[in-house]
């Protein structure tokens, strides 16, 4: 019989533990199917900082290193600029980059630095049980947040790809979300694309991914979907916020 | 051999060259600029690279990836920098990096001030960050020690896949002194099968120190604590100034060892068994230096640029066997070796007639 | 033997080059040296010194506590050093904007208007040299020669015109505190 469908050779066989109905696993499948179509499993350092994201060390086919929190991207750049032939990727939650590393971010972008950044946009810090980071949307209730984000004491939240695709250094910023097959087959270009800008160099390139967070928002799968649908897809640019004309050509 | 003159700080850096190391990551701060500046301009024609990070977090986990593909590598701080650099340097003590980092001590705490200073001994040599861990860390005390230190810390970090600290203060980051360029003769040291380089041909690597489990956390802690007990062991250096017949003993690393040499010539002159021992690291702390002299020494003068740091090292290493008392300055000044011989006769109450 | 000398002056009247000079002399000479800056935030302006210790042994405390020789080119810095001579030593005083105030006597004072020799020169950033000059027989450790093998290390390469007026403001230094004596 044809074998029309199997595990890409971009992951390992562990199995994922995300809790159910978390989108994370769907991200790390087009990382790896991109890893595996691009040829470059063996090419490839991924950088994984500390949260949920923090577990795909063991998921992903290529060698790993482990970051400490906000830092996978100082760790990366390290990688990158002793092995600049390489391909070298971090994959961090919004908690992580856009809060405690966002020092890192910025500079990456700034430097132009030759890698590429997943970040998994959930809203919330997922793996220390659903407290608020700096994406959390305007009345979301968090653990932190008990009683929803007040903006007018801790600002609005923050669409951290608007603010990278100003940089000059950024050739590649996407917003993508993994919540309807088109979404997901969409998604999957922008970071193939991100993984493309690095083979060639031309700078450094940022895709920012919605995912949702059943056990933390306290919903059911399907209706975290429509939720994410509902309530992030407004708040969060989306699409391709910036191609530079470098990028174009691809 | 020719010597040139070099500042202590661009010692460390044109030994770092020498060393094969290829990566500087840095942030600059006054007194330790000249590393990052020397490296900047020399550096990259010895085929390396020098990254100047957004903030000395970003320089030290920039050493970390860096590290973790097998380059030697190397960052370079003074205090306040040294202590932003915290959080890293635990993380690459638990995946075992090797990198050398340098702090070149200014007074604190705080901002501080520029002027020379130890006040950094307990962060330095018990952990600094989180965790329990050790750096390995060499006390130099003039500039060509600045530069035979810094090569046998690249050696010493890669030894035991671990980081590795140059400790001085401002005052021998700043002072130029003749030094012989030595190339530092070939070293065995173990292969990097470790380093995630690209996993063509192999299985897979990750270079990851975090369990979830309590029993696997256990297992990493123990693996950690023999590694540290086995470098105690092996790795105490010290340098002996006429200590094996003294009665009364000066202790004093980096800058107050190299004053201390000059009271005890003095206090020799004047017929008085007085000797010193200069620990050359700081951790392991050179306990073995004691152990002959800790039942016949009468006493012993702490010297240090703090408010008395080293001195619990001390008093342990001879098991409190003799007193110790402290002889210091403090926020950038230093003693003159008038000043710490004084202390010593008065504190063990020495008349100058007692040895001739 | 050994001379420590203390080097004082406004950030950019060169004495850290005094001091460089010195001790490359020294170093050329096989001696021990240490060249010891007082670092500090200002880059230009403010008052620089710096000291050297140039010995036929070992030099372990590079703490100077009083020098053997000394070189003032502004007012802050005599008033500020004129008390860390020992006694029997020497300090070279810029006489041209320095006002010789109360000093200890067992401290032999070379008073040289450096900064009008050094205009006479055409080169008024040469009044470091003449101060040099002055203050040479008075070194136990460093020689005319040594300076010049010095200074050709410093700057001959590569400016042979630099090498000659700074020579030349050295020499000029050395006579005028000569002539004085």
């Amino acid at each position: 019989m044809e074998k029309v469908f199997g595990r890409t050779k971009g992951l390992t066989d562990v199995p994922f533990h995300y809790c159910p109905g978390c989108t994370h696993g769907i991200i790390h499948r087009l990382i790896g199917e991109v890893l595996e179509e691009l040829d470059i499993i063996e090419d490839t350092i991924g950088v994984a900082p500390v949260g949920c994201t923090g577990f795909s060390l063991d998921f992903f086919s290529c060698d790993f290193v482990g970051a400490a929190h906000g830092r996978g991207q100082a760790v990366a750049t390290g990688i990158k600029r002793a092995l600049p032939d390489k391909i070298v990727f971090t994959i961090q939650g919004d908690g992580d980059i856009a809060a405690i590393g966002t020092a890192h971010a910025i500079h990456v972008a700034a430097r132009g630095e030759k890698i590429t950044s997943i970040m998994v946009n959930n809203a919330l810090f997922g793996m220390t049980g659903g407290q608020m980071a700096p994406t959390t949307l305007a009345g979301q209730v968090t653990t932190t947040s008990p009683y929803g984000r007040d903006c007018a004491v801790v600002g609005t939240p923050i669409d951290l790809p608007k603010t990278i695709a100003t940089l000059n250094g950024a050739v590649y910023v996407a917003a993508v979300s993994v919540d309807t097959p088109k979404n997901i087959m969409q998604a999957k270009k922008a970071i193939k694309k991100a993984f493309q800008v690095q083979q060639k160099g031309l700078g450094y390139a940022l895709v920012s991914v919605l995912s949702t967070c059943p056990t933390n928002w306290g919903l059911s799968p399907v209706d975290s979907l429509k939720w994410l649908r509902e309530n992030m897809m407004p708040v969060y640019q989306m699409g391709e916020l910036k191609v530079a004309k470098e990028v174009e050509a691809l | 051999m020719e010597k040139v003159l070099l500042k202590g700080n661009e010692a460390i850096a044109e030994a770092a060259i020498r060393s094969g190391c290829k990566l500087f990551f840095g942030y600059p701060i006054t007194p330790s600029t000249e590393i990052v500046e020397y490296l900047s301009k020399n550096l990259p024609k010895a085929g390396g690279l020098v990254l100047q990070g957004e903030d000395e977090i970003a320089s030290i986990n920039m050493c970390h990836g860096a590290a973790a593909t097998g380059a030697r590598v190397m960052t370079a701080s003074s205090s306040p920098g040294y202590s932003l650099k915290q959080e890293g340097l635990s993380n690459l003590a638990a995946n075992e990096l090797p990198v050398v980092i340098v702090n070149i001590n200014r007074a604190g705490p705080g901002l501080g001030g520029l002027g020379p200073s130890q006040a950094d001994y307990f962060q330095c040599t018990k952990g600094g960050g989180h965790g329990d861990y050790r750096l390995i860390v060499l006390a130099p005390s003039k500039a060509q020690e600045m530069y035979d230190y810094t090569m046998n810390a690249f050696d010493l970090a890669d030894k035991y896949r671990t980081p590795v600290l140059i400790l001085a203060d401002g005052f021998l980051g700043q002072m130029m002194e003749p030094i012989e360029l030595k190339e530092r003769p070939a070293v065995e040291l173990p292969a990097k099968d470790w380093a995630t380089n690209g996993c063509k041909g192999r299985a897979k690597r990750k270079i990851c120190s975090y369990a979830l489990t309590n029993e696997v956390m256990e297992g990493y802690c123990l693996q950690w604590e023999k590694k540290f007990a086995g470098i105690q062991q092996a790795e105490q250096q010290w340098e002996e100034f006429y200590a094996d017949d003294a009665e009364y003993l000066f202790v004093g690393y980096g800058t107050c060892g190299r004053i201390a040499k000059d009271a005890v010539l003095k206090a020799r002159a004047m017929g008085l068994k007085v000797g010193l021992i200069r620990p050359i690291t700081l951790w392991p702390f050179p306990e073995k230096a004691f152990a002959p002299i800790k039942n016949t020494v009468k006493g012993i003068v702490c010297v240090e640029l703090n408010a008395g740091q080293m001195i619990e090292d001390v008093k342990l290493a001879i098991e409190c066997k003799a007193p110790v008392v402290l002889c210091n300055r403090q926020g950038g000044m230093l003693p003159s070796e008038n000043y710490i011989l004084d202390a010593m006769l008065k504190n063990f109450n020495i008349a100058i007639s007692e040895g001739v | 033997m050994m001379d420590k000398i203390v080097l004082a002056g406004f950030g950019g009247q060169g004495v850290m080059f005094i001091g460089k000079v010195l001790v490359y002399a020294g170093m050329l000479d096989d001696r021990e040296v240490c060249w010891i800056p007082s670092y500090g935030p200002e880059m230009r302006g403010g008052t620089a010194n710096c000291s050297v210790i140039v010995s036929e042994q070992e030099i372990n405390s590079p703490v100077i506590e009083l020098a053997d020789a000394g070189i003032v080119l502004n007012q802050p810095s005599f008033d500020k050093f004129r008390s860390h001579i020992k006694p029997g030593g020497v300090l070279v005083v810029n006489t041209s904007i320095v006002e010789i105030g109360s000093i200890p006597d067992t401290v032999r004072v070379i008073a040289i208007p450096a900064s009008d020799i050094a205009n006479e020169l055409g080169k008024p950033a040469l009044a470091n040299m003449v101060c040099l000059g002055a203050l040479l027989p008075s070194l136990s450790l460093c020689t005319m020669k040594s300076i010049e093998k010095a200074m050709n290390k410093l700057v001959g390469k590569n400016k042979p015109e630099m090498y000659e007026l700074n020579m030349a403001a050295i020499q000029k230094g050395l006579d005028v505190a000569a002539a004085m004596k």
